[in-house]
C-alpha cells in the first residue's frame, strides 16, 4: 500500500501520513519501533556478539634499534607509535579473520598505553549482519602486545660496526685534488654518499663503503652522471651456507676518473682530433662533466667527448694548471665578433704579451692569438701556458709539424687584488663530508691548503662551477672593513659569489638532510 | 490456547498446515509428531485430514479456507481433491479453481466473514471466494506487501500482521474487517505471519522458536484464553440440526 501511495505522492495526488507503529521486542516485550530483527537492541545485542570469533589479540615485532615493526616475511617498516601508519599496519592483521568472519570494519583508533608498557590497543568497531538483514555495530578492544627483536640489519651493525659489502674505490692518477673537492661538494649537495658506512680519503682519490651492493652500484652511476669514468666491478667470496645456498660477497668497484681537468691544454692525438673534427691538436679543456668539452683558442671550434669516447683515445694533458704562468697583456686587439661557444662567450683577439718574470727585466714579448678577447684589456695580468719555455716529454707534440702557438693564455689573473684581501674571511663557506684520513699517508699540510685555497677562489671566478654546488652563509664574516681599503684604485672589483646564491643559516639549522634535499629540490 | 511445535524441525507451521473453525489438514510427514499433536488437540471437535497438494506438503500456502468451504489450486490431483471430498464434512463446499496465482495460501487471507486477497487476483477467482467462502472480499495490501495470505492471519476474533504495519494502515485493516488487529510478529522476530503459525477461533499453533511475548501477544489478540471450543462447535451443531 504505501509502495503505491508512494507513486501516488509524486504524481501530485493527496497521500494518507504513514505513522510507524510499535510492537513488543519479540524477547523482553518492550514496546519499540518495528525493526528488521524485531528484537530491542539490548536483547539482540544479548543474543549476538558480533565480535565472536574475532582476534583480540595479537603480536608486534619491533627492533628497538631502529623503531620498526616486521611485516612478515621479512621486511622491516618504520612506523611512529600513534601514526596513521601504524594504525594501518595494525588493521591489515586483522582484515583477513573480519573477512572470514563476514564482518565489516567501520572505525578503529588509538587508546593511549604508556610507551613503555609494549603495548598498543586500538579499539575498533565492527558492522556485521544478524538474522534478517538487521545491521548491529559493536566495538571492542584490541591489544598488540610489543616484542622486541633487532632487525637484521641492525643486528649486523652490531655484530660488526666496520662490516662493509660493496667498496667504491674513486681514483684520479693527477697530482692534485681539485676534482675531488668539487666532487665531494657535488656529493653533499645530492646526498649521494647518504648511505655510505665509511669514508676514507686515500692517496691519489676517496674510498666509499656500503653495506649494500645496490646502494655502491647507484653511486657508481651517480659519479658516471658528473664525471667522464670508467669502471669494473669484482666480487670476492666471504662465505658460503651449503645447505640453504646463500652465497655471501663483497663487491668491489674500481671507478677511474679521466685525468684531463678543466684548465688543461692538452695536445690531441691524431685519432681523436679525428673524432673531433680535426681541430687544431693544441686544445683547451674547458669544462669536465660526464663528457669533456674542449675548446681550439686559435680556432674558437668547440669539441665533445664523452666518456666512452675518452677512453678509447685515452691521452693525458700536456700541461696542467700547475704549470700556469703569469703575463701582461700590453696590447689586444679584437679580431672577431663576440661568438658563444657552448654556452660561452669569447673573442678571438690578437694580443701582445709579457710574462710578468720577463717584465721589466728584458725585451721578450710575444705576440699571439687569445680567445679571451672579452676579458683583457691592456694593463691586465693573465695566467696562461708557456710553450715556447717549456719542457714537455709528449710524443704527440713531437710528431706535429704544424704550428704551435708560444703562448696559450687561459684565464685573467686577480692575484693583485687578491693581495689587497689577503687574511679576510670569506662572506660564505662550503660543508665537507666525513672523511678519514689514512695515518700512514705522508700529508703535505701546506700543498693541501694551498689548494684548497685555489679551488676556493675558482669557486668565486667560474659562477657555472657554483651552480650544482651548495654555498652556505658564513656566519663570521664582518663585511665593514672592507670597502674603505680597496676603493682607492680599483678599477674592477674581485669576483665574488652574490648574496643571493647562498643557503641561509636557517635552512643550515634544521636537519642536514633537508637542506640537501631541499637544494636539489630547487633544480 | 496456543501450543509450539515444531513441522520437521521446521519452525514454519503455517507452511504445514491449515486450520480452520471447522477442519484442519495437515502434510505428511516422515514422523507422526506433527500429526498427533493437532489430533490431540483437535480431534474430538474437528476432523484433523492429512493431504497432500499437487504431491507437495506445503498444504498450508496452496489452498485457502473456512467453516463454509475449501478452495484448491489448479495443481491438485483428482485423488486428493476426491479423498478432500471425502473426509470433509458435507457442508464444507471443496471446490478446484483456475487461478494463474496457485499459491492460494499466500493470495488470500479470510475468515468465516470477510477476505482480503491479492491485488492482482483475477475476477473470476474473486467472484468463485465470494460465493464457495461466503465471504466479502476485499484486495489489499499489508505493510506495502501484496502477499496479504503470508503477512496476515485472522480469525473471526482478532488478527496479527507484519509488524511494519503503520497506524493508519492498522486502522483501515481492522475497519474492513471489523475485528482488533495488532502489529506483531512470530517466531522469534519473523514477519511472516501466515507462514509461522495457524490459528482459528479457539486454538492457535505457532513455531517452537515463538517466545513468550510473542505468545501472550497472540493469546491476547485472538482471544485464545477465554474461548472453549465447545460453544462454538455446540453452535455449529445447532445449526446442523436445524437444517
Amino acid at each position: 500500500m504505501s509502495g503505491i501511495l508512494g507513486m501516488a505522492h509524486d504524481a501530485g495526488m493527496f497521500t494518507v501520513h504513514q505513522t510507524i507503529g510499535s510492537v513488543l521486542c519479540c524477547k523482553c516485550g518492550i514496546r519499540m519501533q518495528p525493526n528488521a530483527a524485531n528484537m530491542c537492541v539490548k536483547c539482540l545485542r544479548s543474543e549476538v556478539d558480533i565480535t565472536e570469533g574475532l582476534l583480540k589479540r595479537l603480536v608486534l615485532v619491533h627492533c628497538p634499534e631502529c623503531e620498526s615493526y616486521l611485516q612478515p616475511p621479512r621486511t622491516w617498516v618504520k612506523l611512529q607509535l600513534e601514526s596513521k601508519e601504524l594504525l594501518t599496519f595494525c588493521l591489515k592483521k586483522l582484515q583477513k579473520n573480519m573477512n572470514i568472519n563476514k564482518v565489516k570494519l567501520v572505525n578503529a583508533e588509538f587508546i593511549w598505553t604508556e610507551p613503555h608498557s609494549k603495548r598498543v590497543k586500538v579499539k575498533v568497531s565492527v558492522q556485521k549482519e544478524v538474522y534478517h538483514g538487521a545491521i548491529l555495530e559493536q566495538s571492542y578492544l584490541v591489544e598488540y602486545v610489543q616484542q622486541d627483536h633487532l632487525c637484521e640489519s641492525c643486528a649486523k651493525v652490531a655484530a660488526n660496526p666496520d662490516q662493509w659489502v660493496a667498496a667504491v674505490q674513486l681514483r684520479q692518477h693527477v697530482s692534485h685534488r681539485r676534482t675531488f673537492y668539487y666532487l665531494e661538494q657535488l656529493i653533499l649537495r645530492h646526498g649521494a654518499a647518504a648511505r655510505a658506512v665509511r669514508i676514507k680519503q686515500m692517496d691519489h682519490g676517496i674510498d666509499f663503503y656500503f653495506s649494500n651492493r645496490s646502494h655502491g652500484n647507484k653511486f657508481v652511476e651517480f659519479i658516471g652522471k658528473v664525471a667522464p669514468v670508467k669502471s669494473r666491478s669484482d666480487k670476492q667470496l666471504v662465505s658460503h651456507d651449503s645447505k640453504s645456498n646463500n652465497y655471501n660477497y663483497k663487491y668491489t668497484f674500481s671507478v677511474e676518473i679521466s685525468p684531463i681537468c678543466r684548465e688543461d691544454l692538452i695536445c690531441l692525438p691524431p685519432k681523436a682530433a679525428a673524432i673531433l673534427g680535426n681541430i687544431g691538436p693544441i686544445v683547451v679543456c674547458t669544462k669536465v662533466t660526464n663528457s669533456i668539452a674542449l675548446l681550439d683558442p686559435l680556432t674558437l671550434k668547440f669539441g665533445f667527448l664523452d666518456a666512452e669516447q675518452y677512453w678509447r683515445t685515452s691521452f693525458k694533458s700536456l700541461l696542467t694548471s700547475r704549470q700556469l704562468v703569469e703575463y701582461i697583456v700590453l696590447d689586444i686587439e679584437p679580431v672577431s665578433s663576440e661568438i658563444t661557444v657552448g654556452g660561452m662567450k669569447y673573442v678571438l683577439a690578437d694580443a701582445q704579451v709579457a710574462r710578468v718574470s720577463d717584465f721589466g727585466s728584458n725585451d721578450t714579448q710575444f705576440t699571439i692569438r687569445t680567445h679571451l678577447g672579452h676579458l683583457l684589456k691592456p694593463g691586465d695580468h693573465a695566467l696562461g701556458y708557456d710553450l715556447y719555455g717549456a719542457n714537455t716529454n709528449d710524443m704527440e707534440l713531437d710528431r706535429y709539424k704544424g704550428y704551435i702557438p708560444e703562448v696559450v693564455l687561459i684565464k685573467k689573473s686577480y692575484e693583485e687584488k687578491r693581495q689587497k684581501k689577503r687574511g679576510k674571511a670569506r662572506p660564505w663557506k662550503l660543508k665537507s663530508l666525513n672523511m678519514e684520513v689514512d695515518d700512514k699517508i705522508k700529508v703535505d699540510e701546506d700543498k693541501r691548503d694551498a689548494e684548497y685555497e685555489h679551488f676556493l677562489k675558482d669557486l668565486e671566478e667560474n659562477p657555472e662551477l657554483r651552480f650544482n654546488i651548495s654555498l652556505y652563509q658564513n656566519n663570521d664574516y664582518q663585511p665593514s672593513e672592507v670597502g674603505s681599503v680597496t676603493d682607492v684604485d680599483d678599477g674592477e672589483e674581485i669576483p665574488s659569489v652574490p648574496f643571493e646564491e647562498l643557503v641561509s643559516g636557517l635552512e643550515e639549522l634544521g636537519l642536514d638532510d633537508n637542506a640537501n634535499g631541499e637544494d636539489s629540490m630547487a633544480e | 490456547m496456543a501450543t509450539r511445535l515444531k513441522f520437521e524441525n521446521s519452525c514454519e507451521v503455517g507452511v504445514f498446515s491449515k486450520l480452520t473453525n471447522a477442519y484442519c489438514l495437515v502434510a505428511v510427514g516422515g514422523s507422526e509428531n506433527f500429526y498427533s499433536t493437532f489430533e490431540a488437540e483437535l480431534s474430538d471437535v474437528i476432523p484433523v485430514i492429512k493431504t497432500s497438494i499437487g504431491g507437495t506438503r506445503i498444504v498450508g500456502r496452496l489452498c485457502i479456507g473456512n467453516k463454509n468451504g475449501l478452495l484448491l489450486p489448479h495443481t491438485t490431483t483428482d485423488q486428493e481433491l476426491q479423498h478432500l471430498k471425502n473426509s470433509l464434512p458435507d457442508q464444507v463446499r471443496v471446490q478446484r479453481i483456475e487461478e494463474k496465482l496457485s499459491a492460494l495460501g499466500n493470495c488470500i487471507a479470510c475468515n468465516d466473514h470477510v477476505a482480503l486477497t491479492h491485488t492482482d487476483l483475477d475476477k473470476e477467482t474473486e467472484e468463485v471466494v465470494a460465493d464457495v467462502l461466503g465471504v466479502e472480499v476485499f484486495r489489499q495490501t499489508v505493510a506495502g506487501n501484496i502477499l496479504v495470505g503470508s503477512y496476515c492471519a485472522f480469525s473471526n476474533k482478532g488478527g496479527l500482521v507484519h509488524p511494519h504495519t503503520s497506524v493508519e494502515d492498522l486502522d483501515e485493516l481492522s475497519t474492513l474487517l471489523q475485528v482488533p488487529l495488532v502489529a506483531g510478529t512470530v517466531n522469534r522476530g519473523s514477519e511472516v505471519i501466515a507462514a509461522g503459525m495457524t490459528v482459528n477461533d479457539w486454538t492457535a499453533f505457532c513455531g517452537s522458536d515463538t517466545t513468550a511475548t510473542e505468545l501472550s501477544v497472540i493469546e491476547n489478540v485472538f482471544k485464545l484464553r477465554e474461548a472453549k471450543p465447545s460453544a462454538i462447535v455446540d453452535e455449529m451443531r445447532k445449526s446442523l440440526f436445524d437444517s
